[in-house]
């Protein structure tokens, strides 16, 4: 985004907590996903779009086609071979900021299928941000999977996340280098510091206490 | 499975078509089964084009099902088996054909020019099993990456691959 | 992946091979949303009327068949749901059924009619989804929410059933999983009795709309003729005029003692496959309250305890269902050597499974002949000569499912 760049070169020292809420806050509630649907998790996704379980809610209704105009990439489904390079031109061509989910057990690790034909997980081709689990996952679990990844946008910085042009990002975003975020996450980290176990989500912290 | 009953003619009277195939010419069958309720014609790989071509224009077998080939064993001999499965939508019966194919020659005319499904079906098992289908218009591979190597479902190809995928 | 147009086979249309001239080659997929999964089509083009028409499959490939051969018998149940997706209580009867055949088991009577009840039940989610993304590819978005909403019913039925909405596996090599749960009769006729207006609703909105008939009238034409040379079958087949379903001719498991009608339209473009649908959803309605009312009490597994897995009750307090247990889940049970090809009507077509044996707990070959494998290499003779737009009608109508087509 050019914000990004603008505050990073302009201002390179300041703290943008108040700027960072406001710009993470509208992030968080319009993550537009791309149809990435390759299998039978393709339909739960559609099922978690349908009626019963509203993705609309979360301002995640509008799946774009173009992955130009997306923020997530839902990766629904086993990634053959043949689909890996596709999957990561895609990904090449979303512009920053940009997050994958791993929804089912074929994306997140090949799942049933460990043979010649799948990927072993998706995590060999691009940078996963959150896994759901699941074969296929039930719609309330994608529901959950993008709670969380709210929860995970809220401590994003906006110094982070600098758009780059495409042909730099395929050889920059490597899988296994997930970028690290700053900025919001020290002030997190500090506030869970006096519990010694670690909670995966808010939600789940609310229903542990 | 592949007994060659071209002697015992009791038998063949129970299987249905063996009869018809062999008044056209003795040659065609080289073996016949009757199985959980199926029978089975096994036929020379130079003679198969002949048989489908009667088959669907003298015996109303229009539909072909399927055409699947297998991998009988590494030490078997012949390696290579393809089953033509075909059905007549007329009658309902279905009937299977089985060319026996050796390692060093899987060679076998293709039928697209009696069905037109059979293309897929033959690109199919060249890809997974590698078969070489002569005279097919379009022989490549379909459902593994054209630049794949080896058949897949050769009883020799391991499970799990050569390599796990890399990007680079 | 690039494919030279020169060693493609003609089309009727001449194909120009130079890039500034008239025609335009466009490859749609991948990643498309209309194209119902992982499908790639080489498009050449003449402005807005297609010259060629290539499919371009293999992007979902996962080697089902191979992953067969090293699983034992019902351990390979679970990897026919993933088949296709949409119908998987399909693919797991016709998997069973060739084991069956070869272990030449007797299916007890109530698993017979479970069996009918649940693919029925499946005929219709199969159809809805059918339904609700041909609708939204064509342009109507309110029947994709309507179709979904009906559709989360019977994946309620089948979970309460099974434990798995879209990947039951509830069917098994001598029976059923297990029996069904108390009150689903109750529930599954409140489904029923809800269905009819459903039908309605989707009727008023698709089938009396002008929009959807010009959409869909009189594109993607292919005669019978070329369609049963081409292997068509099911819906697609149907609506070209020709009578062939194989729960009428090669009927499996009881499916002769239901009275429901074969749904047959002369049309053969996207409009008469479109009918047959609907009208079949109909007929599946009739043919599950058939089943329901037959429901008797009686064993859902075969009498033969070398294959049929013991209740838990029994497995825990007598020695030898122990010892049966633990050697069919370990060992699993030895398969007599033949070979079988069962057909059976899925939604989509003729399922048919090669199955091969040798003897052993493991199979030797099996195949699976896919519907939409096969109903998608007549795509060329539907969309030579459509326009552009009239594709996404076409694949619609043809209703495939990648899974399937790539196994």
């Amino acid at each position: 985004m050019g914000l990004e760049n603008f505050i990073a070169d302009a201002l390179p020292d300041v703290m943008t907590t108040r700027l960072d809420s406001l710009v993470n806050w509208a992030r968080k509630s319009s993550i537009w996903p791309a149809t990435f649907g390759l299998a039978c998790c393709a339909i739960e996704m559609m099922n978690t779009v349908s009626g019963r379980n509203d993705l609309a809610r979360f301002g995640a209704e509008a799946f774009r086609a173009s992955p130009r105009q997306a923020d997530v990439m839902i990766v629904a489904g086993r990634v053959s071979r043949k689909m890996a390079p596709v999957l990561r031109r895609i990904y090449d061509q979303m512009p920053e900021p940009k997050w994958v989910i791993s929804m089912g057990a074929c994306a997140t690790s090949g799942g049933v299928f460990d043979n010649y034909a799948i990927v072993q997980g998706v995590d060999k081709v691009v940078p996963v941000d959150v896994y759901v689990p699941g074969c296929p996952p039930r719609p309330e679990m994608l529901v959950h999977a993008i709670m969380m990844l709210q929860e995970k946008i809220m401590t994003d910085s906006i110094k982070d996340n600098r758009d780059v042009p495409e042909i730099i990002a395929r050889t920059q975003h490597m899988p296994g280098t997930i970028p690290v975020t700053i900025g919001n996450a020290d002030i997190e980290a500090e506030k869970n510091a006096s519990r010694p176990y670690s909670i995966a989500s808010r939600h789940e912290r609310r229903r542990s206490s | 499975m592949a007994e060659n009953q071209t002697d015992t003619t009791n038998t063949q009277e129970i299987i249905p078509f063996v009869a018809e195939l062999t008044a056209h010419n003795q040659a065609w069958v080289s073996g016949a089964t009757q199985a959980l309720g199926e029978s089975t014609i096994i036929v020379p790989r130079e003679f198969i084009v002949d048989v489908c071509s009667t088959l669907k224009h003298g015996y109303q077998f229009n539909l072909l099902s399927d055409l699947c080939g297998a991998d009988r064993g590494v030490e078997e001999d012949p390696r290579f088996e393809v089953n033509y499965h075909l059905t007549s939508i007329k009658t309902g019966k279905r009937l299977r054909l089985k060319v026996l194919l050796t390692e060093d020659d899987p060679h076998v005319n293709t039928v697209t020019d009696v069905w037109k499904t059979a293309n897929w079906h033959e690109r199919e098992t060249y890809d997974l099993v590698g078969i070489i289908f002569d005279n097919h218009p379009d022989l490549r591979r379909i459902l593994l990456p054209s630049d794949w190597d080896g058949h897949a479902l050769r009883k020799d190809y391991p499970l799990r691959g050569y390599e796990p995928y890399s990007l680079t | 992946m690039s494919v030279s147009t020169s060693n493609l086979p003609t089309s009727q249309y001449e194909v120009i091979d130079q890039p500034l001239d008239t025609q335009m080659t466009i490859s749609m997929g991948p990643q498309h949303p209309s194209t119902h999964g992982v499908l790639r089509l080489e498009l050449i083009l003449d402005g807005e009327i297609i010259v060629k028409a290539t499919p371009d499959i293999g992007y979902l490939h996962t080697g089902m068949e191979k992953l067969f051969e090293y699983k034992k018998y019902q351990q390979g149940i679970v990897i026919t749901d993933r088949m296709d997706y949409l119908n998987p209580l399909g693919n797991n009867l016709a998997y069973v059924m060739a084991a069956e055949k070869l272990l030449q088991l007797e299916i007890p009577e109530r698993a017979q009619i479970i069996r009918v009840l649940f693919c029925e039940l499946q005929r219709i989610a199969s159809h809805l989804v059918w339904l609700g993304t041909h609708a939204i590819d064509i342009g109507a978005m309110t029947p994709f929410f309507y179709c979904f909403r009906e559709r989360e019913k019977i994946l309620n039925l089948i979970e309460a059933a099974s434990g798995g909405r879209m990947t039951p596996s509830y069917f098994r090599i001598g029976g059923l999983m297990m029996d069904l749960p108390s009150g689903f009769e109750n529930r599954c006729k409140q489904f029923l009795d809800n269905f009819p207006k459903a039908l309605k609703e989707f009727n008023i909105l698709l089938t009396g709309n002008t929009i959807f008939r010009s959409r869909t009238q009189d594109v993607g034409h292919i005669s019978s003729e070329d369609a049963i040379d081409w292997g068509l079958t099911g819906p697609s087949l149907r609506g070209s005029g020709v009578n062939f379903d194989i729960r009428r001719i090669n009927p499996y498991t009881g499916y002769e003692n239901y009275d429901f009608d074969v749904c047959v339209e002369n049309g053969g473009d996207v409009w008469a496959r479109y009918l047959v649908r609907m009208r079949e959803m109909e007929e599946s309605h009739k043919i599950v309250k058939q089943a329901l009312s037959r429901l008797k009490p009686g064993p859902v597994k075969a009498d033969d305890p070398k294959v049929s897995l013991p209740d838990r009750e029994d497995m825990k307090t007598h020695m030898d269902s122990l010892i049966h247990h633990f050697l069919i889940v370990t060992e699993g049970f030895n398969v007599p050597a033949g070979e079988v090809y069962f057909p059976i009507e899925a939604s989509k077509g003729e399922l048919g499974v090669y199955m091969k044996s040798n003897g052993g707990p493991k199979p030797e070959r099996v195949h699976f002949r896919g519907p939409s494998f096969v109903n998608l290499s007549a795509l060329p003779t539907m969309a030579e000569g459509e326009m552009v737009a009239d594709v996404v009608a076409i694949i619609g109508s043809l209703d495939i499912v990648l899974g399937e087509i790539d196994r």
